[in-house]
């Protein structure tokens, strides 16, 4: 009976993004942020993506928080004190009616059907073949990498190219040829 | 400007860390095939062991010479990938149909298994440089600002 | 319509998704940091994530997407109804590294305009462009 335990994290991320908005200074944000970051692995890990969650550990805990503190350190202290400005009436009214908007627009992606399973369209079409084939095609047990690296190479490849050109974008923004 | 830690035990700690997360790194990167991992946590967690060398023991000291040369290597991860798909269309094949490596003796499925094992060294290596690179990218300025005053 | 939301309710991931999308919307718009922007946009992009991941939950307690030796053995007896979707997943590693990357890119586009404008307030930054 594992509902209570995805509730109480549920309610433990749900408090840290909170905290997130309300804190006042910016380098204490980045460090709830990394919290968040860690809840949210164990999110994933507990609904059965551990690909996933390895990756948001490694990455979003710990790659993304050095990005920002390094950014951070150069600012002067009175930049990063903020300011607690009144929230806009329109911003009150309109959340909760984009609430109600996601809600019923999520709701047919995950019906519950008389046994649930057929009746989800992110399961019906390619993905039970690529559970039964990919180990005849490709020889390895993780089926994630094998879809990820085989069935789908060229998503792989472009994001591998999105990567390089960020690393370029920020060392043409940033360093100057001066030398 | 990034100087090395004046505490003796994180510089000890830090000579003793940063081997062994090279090591899982690698493992991470190796056994993607077989348990959770793959290419972009193993790359990422090589990246940021040569970070913490340059936190820690300064960037002048002989463990960083490696990472100050590899910060202009963004390319090289790219080219491995596209590199394996351009010997499967060397191979008579489509790109990226790792079935039609040249390898002898091999059937199609250990092809394809050491295709997925390439590929993934080649996004591993391209993360890792890359992180390298925007990190020291956010940290330049700041030691450019401290030279000009 | 009632019947899928309350359908949708009895997830707590799904109820997850919603507060985070709103969080994460109500920082990117009202603040004026820039540096709260972002913290803001990476609220959004992890609770999109969130809910792909969702999505490919099934329902009785089915396992990781890692083949079992048992099932190694003898690939026809696999039924995909004991292993989570791996789909969603796949999409999901893909964006999260690009959600760090794009990070990395809006933070230097961040300090290149803190070094020239010497404000991280988006007001006082268009005060000074004139």
């Amino acid at each position: 009976m594992m509902d209570w335990f995805e509730i109480a994290l549920v309610i433990l991320l749900i408090t840290t993004a909170v905290g997130v908005i309300r804190v006042k200074t910016l380098i204490s944000a980045v460090l709830i942020l990394a919290c968040y970051s860690f809840l949210m692995a164990v999110v994933w890990a507990q609904l059965g993506a551990v690909d996933v969650a390895f990756v948001e550990a490694v990455v979003g805990a710990g790659l993304s928080t050095v990005l920002f503190l390094l950014t951070l350190f150069r600012a002067r202290a009175k930049d990063t004190q903020l300011r607690r400005t009144p929230t806009p009436l329109v911003a009150l009214l309109g959340l909760p009616l984009l609430g109600f908007v996601l809600l019923y627009a999520i709701a047919p992606l995950y019906p519950d059907g008389q046994d649930g399973q057929p009746l989800r369209p992110a399961s019906t079409h390619v993905a039970d073949a690529y559970l039964q084939e990919s180990y005849k095609a490709t020889k390895t047990p993780n089926v994630v990498t094998a879809v990820l690296m085989d069935y789908r190479a060229f998503d792989t490849l472009i994001e591998t190219g999105v990567i390089f050109t960020a690393g370029i974008a920020c060392a043409l923004l940033l360093r100057s040829h001066s030398e | 400007m990034i100087e090395a830690h004046d505490s003796l035990i994180v510089r000890s700690a830090g000579k003793l860390l940063i081997p062994l997360s090279q090591l899982f790194a690698l493992y991470v990167l190796f056994f993607g095939q077989y348990g959770p991992g793959g290419g972009f946590a193993g790359g990422v967690i090589l990246g940021t062991s040569f970070l913490l060398a340059v936190l820690v023991l300064g960037p002048q000291a002989p463990p960083c010479r490696l990472a100050h040369q590899l910060e202009h290597g963004d390319g090289i991860g790219l080219m491995i990938f596209v590199g394996v798909g351009g010997l499967c269309l060397i191979g008579g094949g489509t790109f990226l149909d790792y079935s039609n490596l040249q390898i002898p003796g091999w059937n199609d499925e250990e092809r394809r298994s050491l295709g997925i094992v390439l590929t993934q060294i080649g996004v591993a290596a391209d993360i890792a440089v890359t992180a390298l690179s925007i990190v020291f990218s956010l940290g330049q300025h700041h030691s450019q600002e401290a030279s000009h005053e | 319509m009632s019947e899928h939301i309350q359908a949708a309710l009895e997830r707590p991931s799904l109820i997850a998704f919603v507060v985070l999308f709103l969080c994460g919307f109500f920082v990117m718009t009202t603040n004026s940091n820039m540096i709260k922007k972002l913290i803001g946009i990476y609220l959004l992009q992890t609770s999109v994530l969130l809910l792909l991941v969702t999505i490919g939950v099934k329902q009785n307690a089915a396992s990781v997407p890692i083949l079992t030796e048992k099932h190694i053995e003898s690939p026809e007896t696999i039924a995909p109804a004991a292993y989570v979707n791996p789909l969603p997943h796949v999409l999901t590693l893909t964006a999260i590294v690009v959600q760090v990357a794009t990070l990395g890119v809006s933070l230097a586009l961040v300090a290149a305009i803190y070094r020239k404008y010497g404000s991280l307030d988006e007001n006082e930054v268009l005060q000074r462009i004139e």
